[in-house]
Parts: C-alpha cells; structure tokens; sequence
C-alpha cells in the first residue's frame, strides 16, 4: 500500500527530460533565436525595433512579477526603470570622464549591472512603505509615488537633468567582447546578451521559493501568514526584486538610446508596460514577452500607418480585458492545447466563428476611425482603401461601417450562446 | 491679508469643484469598490459635450443637457461594460476603467482635436462681480460657488431624506441584505454609477471654461480625484468633502506662497543657491496631493473620516 503511494508521488514528479523541456530549452531557444536573427543581416531599423523589443520585453517581465505573479497592480513601475536608467546614465558618465580608479576600468557592456542595483535600491526604499497591503491599497500608493517621483523628475536637476535630462556617450571605457558599442549591431548583441540574461534570471526567480511564496501570497495571503509566512515581507522581496530587473531594462535603455528624460519615470511608461504585460498575458511566464513583441511592433510599425494607433491599442486592451483575460498568449496556448489534445475539431468551427466575428467588427471600426481621424483633422484628406473614397457625406462609408459590425456582433453573439448551452 | 483672501475664496471654489467630482466616485467606490479610472474621463466629456451644446443653443441648455449625456453614458458603461468584468475580480474591474479612460481620451482627440477648445464663459456672468482691495472678483466663480453648494445641499437632501438615499445608503454597506429585501441592486449600482459621473460631467460643464478644456484635463484632474476619494475615506461623503475642502485650500495657498526651503530652513545652513533650498513653496504644491495620498494611506488606511479600511 505504502508502496504504491509513493510509486504514483514518483510519478507525479516531472522526469529530467521534462524538467529540461519545460524548464531550460525556452531559454535556449530564445538564445538561438537572438544570436540567429543577425544572420539574415538585418537593416538598421530592423536592429532598432530588435533592440526596443529587447528592452521591453526585460521591462514587461519585470513588471509581470509584480501583476502576474504577486497580483500587485502597480500603476508606477517605470519609476524602477527610470531610476536604473538614470543610475546607469550617471555611471555612463563617469565612465566617460574617468581617469583611474573604478569607473575607468568598468565596461559600459556592464552598465545594467548598475540600472540592477539602481531599480533594487529604489525598490528597497520605495517598497518598504508600499507593500504593506495588495489590491487597491497597493496601487493607489504607487500611483501617488509615480506622481511625486515624476514631479521630483523637474526638480532635481543635477539627478534628472531638468528638461533635457542626462546624455551619455557609450563609446568609452574598455571594451567588452571586442564590441566598441559604436554601431547598432554591436548594441544588438549587448541588448541581445542582457535579454537572455534577464528573461533566465527572472524564469530562475519563479523556481526560487521566493518566487512560488509570491505566487502563494497572491492567491491568499490568509494561508501564507498561517503557514508561517510574512506576507508583508514576501511582497516587499518581490518589489525589490521587480525594481531591480525593471532597472536593468533601464540600464540596457539608458545605454541604447544614450538618454534620460524624465519623462522615463512619468506615468506614460508605467500605463505601457501595464498594457504590454496584460495584452500578452500575465497568468503566463511568457505571456509579457508576446505583448512586448506585438505593442512594441506597433508602437514603431503602426504608427507610420495610423495617427489613431492608441485608439486601437485601447480598443485591443479593453476586448483583452473583457473576453480573453488570459491575453493574446491564453489565446496561443490554448490553440495549441486543443490541437495538442485532439478536440480542435470539436471548438474549430466555433473558434472560425469568434474569428470572423471578431474580423467583421474590426473592419467597421477601422473604418470608422480612420474617416474620423480623416475628418478631424480637417485637411479635406479622404479614407482610400482599394480606390473607394469614404468620407462622412458618403453613404457607402456608412454602410461599410453598420454592415460589418452588426454581423461581427451578430456572430460573436452566437458563439458565445452556443458556448452557453454547452456548459449548461 | 488680500492674498489671503483671495486664496480662501479660490480655494474653497476649487474644493468645491474637487468634491463635485469626487463625490460620484466615493459612491461608486464604496459601493461596487470600483476605483473608476475614468471618473475623470466623464468629467472632461462633460466639459466637452457643454462646449458642443453651447455652441448650437446656450449655456443654460448645457448646464443641463450636457451632464444627463454623461450620465446615460455612463449608465450605459456599467450595464455593458463593467457588470461583464465584475465576475474577474477588482482587479479586472480597475483595468477596464483603465482602458476606458485610454479610449476615451483618444476619442475625445479624434473628435475635437488635441488642442484646448474655446469654451468660454457665459456672456451673462462674465463681468467682475466686486471688488477687493483693488482687484476685480469674477461672478463666475460666485455662479460655480452657488451651483456647487446647490449640488451639495441636493445630494445630502437627496442621499438623507428620501427612500431612494435611504436605499442606496444601505446598499452602501449591505448590498447582499438589500437584494435580499427584493430591491434590484444591479439597477442600483447602474443609477449610481450613472449619477455619480452625471455629477462629475457636471463639475466639467462649470469647471471647463473655468479651468481649461484640453485633451490633457481628465489626466490632469483624474489622479488628484483619487487622492480625494483616498484621503476622504471609503463610504463617506462628509470625509471626501473635508478631504477636498483641504486640498483646494492647501494648493491654492501653496502657490500663492513665494518662499523658498532655504528661507523656512535656512537656520540648519540650507543656502539659497543649493538645488534643495532654491525649490519654491508654489513649485510644490502640484505635489500635495500625492504626498497626502502616500502618507494617509501609510498612517490611516481608512482615511479622515472612513467606516473601513480600503
């Protein structure tokens, strides 16, 4: 009997070959990946979105240990990116004007090192009175904290550098793996090398027993006090571990784009790095990388396209938030589960239904914004798409918008009652 | 003493308009515990819908028109919108009405533009109103006085003395024990929430030519909302009304003080050219709100005058 218990415990356990599957061949492929991608010999702007994506993706993951994994919504997470950003654009400095000691022998390669410990500092002191309580509690201080560090951002010159804020050379100090810094595809590997750097060590952090005390902590902190825990402390760790990885997304920032504003640490970037952990997804690990891929490309790539791209960006959150709260990467998986397991066809035709849907009231929409935006701004400028001209006095426009909007909510309508009757 | 005077008067009217939209949002949030991201986002709207109506007919059509149009509009937020996410929990909750304020926003710049809009005082009110030592007292800000006051005496009638407040104020606290008396709480919480942004579109129609009506007001005010709401205490509206009252007097008063850190700390040795000591009184006072937010939720977490913590 005994026996038998401890056969299926065994069982339960994962074997070496999937601890390594699930556990340490992500990251190696993610490594592939980067080192592959300047194989193809990217162009300059390719690089740029490459290496934005990079510090972004560092950023949103950082930010994801807070939401995701400690469910602290915090609306002031860019105050730890800006504040790294701003160490590292100090120490940049001082490598810069070094001659001896410490500074003159610290590669700018390593200048995350510094935003780490910048973002960890300012999450030690920050924290300390923030983490006391989660939900709202939680966020409304880091919301008045955003504010005041944002305000501060003005004041103190000689930190913030004013309205200007800090440039930096990265072209100093001593060289790292033979890359001068100097072109985009040397910063590519620096970006490149910080990433894996970052995504391992935040992954690692979600095996420590920090990191699944935080998890605990999230779902009840009741439990985890009874179990001997300090809920308080737990979180106040998990702060200071989120502000120091968002420090060293703003080390990799502050060396990218060579400069600080402080605009960095206003409460723009911290709604950002919120959408790009929530569109892709905060009950998975990799969720926050997918978002930071997809608004990362939009931020730069639609942008060109559209002036209303926060519009859309908007709307995508609010349908995020309203019918898929697993995110863009709870779609993703769950297609490949149900291919995985076999019932694609049974959910295919329903899945084909919500995806039309969702296509139909798409296109009203955009057709929609885009005469507004058109209209709005007034320069007699008419939506053109294949050769038709939409404006306001036109009644096709109106019929392009009406049309496919009704049938996208008629459908979506209908796939969510069948989901209805099947459940009931 | 005429600064001081003249900063009682501005800051009482600036409370008064802080509590007008505040008070929608302590209602709401007791009740339902929605922190609305985009009460200020009603509150622009209506400030922007007064500037259309009293573009085609007048003022006074605004007054009234403009804050029902908010109000059905937000209604219709909380049937459609919100009531869906409520099953995913508050924290579900604050990122819709995060979203919402995003699009809203966006919306406002397609529609109107991204700069400020020409909304303009009432030619009726637009004359100095008295004089104080020497300097001219506008009427306006006497006509936002009376119509906040009214508000007020409005909503604590309302809220104290009829059933309907009678039943709101038990959903406050019990909204299981009221559903189970047979009153439709969802209904409720629609009307609230419908009224409360009803008042915050209100506070936009009076405070939009006052202020200024741009694109950027309801990121401007929507934070320092929160502080009031915060630092009043949930479920009560005698403490968002105090927390307020001492917002606007503490800002008004702040900018109007020119002193320097190194002339209040000047006997530690703070001198007047270094960085800390050159910083202004007024330049702080943009600051205030969120250095009272952070200490009163560090030190009261239930706020001046809340029933319970947040």
């Amino acid at each position: 009997m005994n026996n038998s218990i401890a056969q299926t415990n065994a069982n339960l356990a994962p074997t070496g070959g999937q601890k390594f599957r699930q556990r340490v061949l992500p990251i190696i492929v993610l490594a592939i990946i980067v080192a592959v991608i300047p194989l193809f010999g990217p162009s300059r702007t390719v690089y740029a979105l490459l290496s934005v994506m990079g510090i972004n993706i560092v950023f949103a993951l950082s930010y994801n240990m807070l939401l995701g994994r400690g469910g602290l919504l915090s609306f002031g997470h860019a105050v730890y990116f800006g504040l790294g950003g701003y160490a590292a654009m100090h120490a940049m400095r001082a490598i810069e004007h070094a001659d001896g000691g410490f500074w003159a022998s610290y590669p700018v390669f390593g200048l995350p090192i510094i935003g780490f410990a910048g973002g960890a500092l300012a999450g030690a002191i920050i924290g300390w009175p923030s983490c006391r309580r989660a939900g709202t509690p939680f966020a409304m201080i880091s919301l008045g904290v955003a504010e005041l560090i944002a305000a501060a951002g003005f004041m103190f010159n000689s930190i913030f550098g004013g309205e200007e804020g800090i440039s930096g050379d990265r072209m100093n100090g001593p060289e790292l793996f033979g890359l001068s810094m100097g072109p985009v595809s040397d910063v590519y590997w620096f970006i490149a090398f910080w990433l894996v750097v970052g995504v391992a060590g935040m992954y690692a952090f979600t095996r420590t027993p920090l990191g699944k005390m935080s998890e605990a902590t999230r779902d009840n902190p009741e439990r985890v006090e009874f179990v001997g825990y300090d809920p308080q402390r737990v979180r106040y760790l998990v702060f200071i571990f989120a502000g120091a990885f968002a420090g060293l997304a703003g080390g990799m920032a502050g060396v990218y784009f060579e400069i600080f504003t402080p605009e960095a640490v206003s409460l723009v970037p911290s709604g950002f790095v919120l959408l790009m952990a929530y569109i892709g997804g905060i009950t998975y690990f990799a969720g926050p990388i997918i978002g930071a891929i997809v608004l990362t490309y939009m931020q730069s790539m639609l942008s060109d396209f559209t002036e209303a791209w926060l519009l859309y960006l908007g709307v995508l959150f609010m349908l995020i938030v309203m019918y898929a709260p697993r995110g863009l990467s709870g779609i993703l998986f769950g297609l490949t589960g149900a291919i995985g397991n076999g019932s694609f066809g049974e959910v295919a035709g329903k899945w084909a239904m919500q995806l039309l849907g969702a296509i139909l009231v798409f296109l009203g929409l955009m057709t929609l914004i885009e005469v507004s935006v058109r209209w709005s701004n007034g320069f007699g400028e008419t939506f053109e798409p294949f050769g038709m001209h939409l404006n306001f006095g036109n009644p096709l426009t109106w019929v392009l918008i009406t049309v496919p909007l009704a049938l996208g909510i008629y459908f979506l309508r209908r796939a969510n009652r069948e989901t209805e009757e099947v459940l009931a | 003493m005429e600064t001081i005077i003249f900063s009682l008067l501005n800051g009482v009217i600036y409370g008064l308009l802080l509590f007008m939209l505040s008070s929608g949002l302590t209602l709401i949030f007791s009740m339902m515990g929605v922190l609305n991201f985009a009460h200020a986002s009603f509150y622009m709207l209506g400030a922007y819908f007064a500037y259309t109506i009293s573009g085609v007919s007048s003022f006074w059509l605004a007054l009234i028109f403009a804050p029902i149009c908010v109000g059905l509009i937000g209604a219709a937020v909380e049937k459609w919108g919100l009531r869906r996410v409520h099953a995913n929990g508050h924290v579900a909750e604050l990122l819709f009405t995060f979203g919402l304020a995003y699009i809203i926003d966006e919306v406002v710049k397609i529609v109107y533009g991204r700069n400020a809009v020409d909304y303009r005082i009432p030619d009726l009110l637009d004359f100095p109103l008295f004089e104080l030592f020497g300097a001219q007292y506008p009427a306006y800000r006497i006509f936002i006085l009376f119509i906040s006051v009214g508000m007020l005496i409005a909503l604590w009638f309302i809220l104290n003395r009829t059933r309907a407040g009678l039943i709101i104020q038990a959903a406050l606290t019990h909204p299981h024990m009221v559903g189970n008396l047979g009153h439709n709480v969802p209904r409720i919480f629609m009307t609230v929430f419908g009224a409360g942004c009803a008042l915050a579109g209100l506070a936009g129609v009076i405070g939009g030519n006052y202020l200024v009506t741009d694109p950027a007001m309801a990121v401007q005010m929507g934070p320092i909302v929160f502080v009031v709401v915060v630092v009043g205490g949930l479920g009560s509206l005698a403490g968002a009304f105090l927390a307020a009252m001492i917002l606007g007097l503490l800002q008004t008063f702040a900018v109007a003080i020119d002193a320097t850190f190194a002339d209040i700390f000047g006997f530690l040795g703070l001198s007047q050219t270094s960085e800390l000591g050159s910083i202004t009184i007024a330049s702080l006072a943009p600051m205030l709100p969120f250095l009272m937010l952070v200490l009163v939720l560090m030190i009261r977490p239930r706020g001046l005058l809340g029933d319970r913590e947040l």
